[in-house]
């Protein structure tokens, strides 16, 4: 094996350094549990409000993602309704149908001659009768156009809307998505709170975690001297601070985590209820497995950089006396 | 090996704490410090062992330049040496066995290795009974000798006690220094600060004295 012993007995090679400092940081993980225990009531507030903070903005996160598949389901029932001349044939109107088929932006197209059109009327207007006494059906042949989803809110809308409305055999052309704009827009907007409330919020979290880990090396800056004056480097100094505050944004994470399943619990079956109201299918959703790690790498990472930005300057200035 | 050569200390305010000091102390050597409160006793020490730095001149310890030293090697540097104080600046949440132990974990050994230094550390100084104790639970005079066994379970180069004896009674103290005088046997150069006449010139020892920052004389024994 390529193993020696240097001057102070410490032996040298690869695997054993690996072998030591894999120890070292063992002990200065097993170190920051046993700080953590010590000041225990203390140490939880703290990682409660870490796992508020963080939850805030992971919660208007996950609202907006459910808000963002609501909007995927009804960009699908947004359509265009082309209401044809009353003297344009049903063949005719069966044409345009074909025509509009290949158009780049239209999805699809289903045409509803003036038969169609009259036999729906009767069995949901309850005017049955009335129409029956009528010699000519007045009713238009229509055609219901299903749009791209990438062109419903933009200027391409306007474009194909307009397009569409010069055709010789249109009467009328409806799009009535308004209120799809609106709603986006406010998404839009409701985006952007959520990045500025999580930066703040991260900044929160990264004052706390810093605060926390910096109080604690206050209280051990006579343990800090002493380490130093028998050869402890910086280094060997910081790693149970960091591995503190790797475990406060983990463990805040895991607190926002339970608070988001606890929220999405008690809003779950009131959002179904309204969902089944208006024919969807949509289903509140909590986090996906992938977006949890993403919280905790991000708790976690705030946590650690908290801490390396505390324990820096303090460390460096404590020096045995 | 630790050598000064026209070395200086002077603090912020002004006030010099060592002048012009030229001083040789061999490798191997057992050597007393001496002088009235506030000659620089202290100070000499905390040179040697980089807890401060000089003014002026060059020290040299074990053939290091200590000027040279900075960063992470100041850290290496100390894992040379081993300190001992008057208030043994134990750790009171750490057990016996933590305390001494101490210097090897910063140094990387494993933890058999640890063991069986702290072990035989404690063995030396009567205390391997209490390892589990914790440092407030123990008499004074079992403080300074667990403060003894940190200070040479790394097995330093060099051993730098200041004060050892300070809180101790005679019995303890000559006990304490007849330790010292074995690991200095066993090669471990040891530099003592102590005013305690009496010891030094029962164990007939080098002496360093020092009156106002200046050296007075240097290598004889204390005279009876």
């Amino acid at each position: 094996m390529n193993k020696r012993r240097n001057r102070n007995g410490v032996t040298d090679g690869f695997n054993y350094k690996m072998k030591v400092w894999l120890s070292q940081h063992n002990q200065a993980f097993q170190d920051s549990l046993g700080q953590l225990q010590r000041n225990l009531a203390g140490n939880l507030f703290s990682i409660a409000v870490i796992g508020i903070s963080l939850a805030l903005p992971a919660g208007f996160y996950l609202l907006l993602d459910n808000a963002q598949k609501v909007m995927e389901n009804w960009d699908g029932t947004i359509q265009i309704a082309l209401y044809l001349h009353p003297e344009v044939s049903d063949e005719r109107a069966d044409t345009i149908k074909q025509e509009l088929s290949g158009h780049a932006l239209i999805e699809q197209v289903t045409l509803i001659t003036k038969d169609q059109a009259l036999q729906e009327y009767k069995q949901f207007s309850g005017f049955g009768d009335a129409l029956d006494a009528l010699e000519e059906n007045p009713l238009p042949s229509m055609l219901l156009l299903q749009p791209r989803t990438e062109v419903i809110t933009t200027e391409q809308g306007e474009a194909l809307l307009e397009e569409l409305g010069k055709l010789p055999e249109v009467e009328t052309a409806q799009f009535d998505r308004q209120w799809v704009k609106r709603l986006i827009v406010i998404l839009h907007i409701l985006k952007r709170a959520v990045v500025i409330l999580s930066t703040f919020l991260s900044v929160a979290v990264l004052l706390i975690i810093g605060n926390t880990i910096r109080l604690s090396i206050t209280n051990k800056r006579h343990e800090i001297a002493i380490n130093k004056l028998f050869g402890a480097t910086n280094a060997f100094i910081q790693r149970p601070f960091l591995y503190s505050g790797l475990i406060y944004g983990i463990a805040g994470s895991a607190l926002a985590w339970m608070l988001l399943i606890l929220s999405t619990a008690i809003m779950k079956d009131p959002v179904n209820q309204l969902a089944t109201l208006y024919n969807s299918e949509f289903r509140l959703s909590g986090l996906n497995a992938f977006e949890l790690l993403i919280l905790i790498v991000i708790g976690g990472g705030l946590g650690l950089f908290g801490s390396w930005i505390a324990v820096g300057r303090h460390i460096r200035d404590t020096e045995p006396t | 090996m630790i050598q000064f050569t026209e070395v200086y200390k002077a603090y912020p305010s002004g006030k010099e704490a060592l002048r012009r000091i030229n001083l040789f102390i061999e490798q191997g050597a057992m050597v007393f410090i001496t002088g009235r409160s506030g000659a620089g006793k202290t100070t000499m020490l905390r040179l040697i062992g980089l807890i401060e730095r000089h003014s002026r001149g060059q020290i040299i310890v074990n053939s290091q330049n200590l000027e040279r030293v900075t960063g992470n090697r100041i850290a290496l540097f100390r894992r040379s040496i081993g300190f001992m104080f008057q208030d043994h600046r134990l750790l009171n949440d750490r057990t016996v066995f933590d305390n001494v132990a101490l210097p090897m974990v910063v140094a990387g050994h494993s933890y058999q290795e640890t063991r069986k230094r702290v072990h035989a550390a404690l063995d030396k100084v009567g205390l391997l009974a209490q390892e589990k104790s914790f440092p407030l639970a123990l008499s004074g005079g079992e403080q300074q000798r667990v403060g003894i066994a940190r200070a040479v379970v790394h097995r330093p180069a060099i051993l730098l006690a200041d004060e050892p004896t300070g809180n101790l009674d005679p019995a303890l103290s000559w006990e304490s220094m007849k330790l010292f005088e074995q690991f200095n046997q066993i090669g471990v150069t040891v530099v003592i600060a102590s005013h305690d006449l009496e010891m030094i010139r029962k164990l007939k020892k080098s002496i360093v004295t020092l009156k106002s920052g200046k050296l007075l004389t240097a290598g004889g024994e204390a005279e009876e």
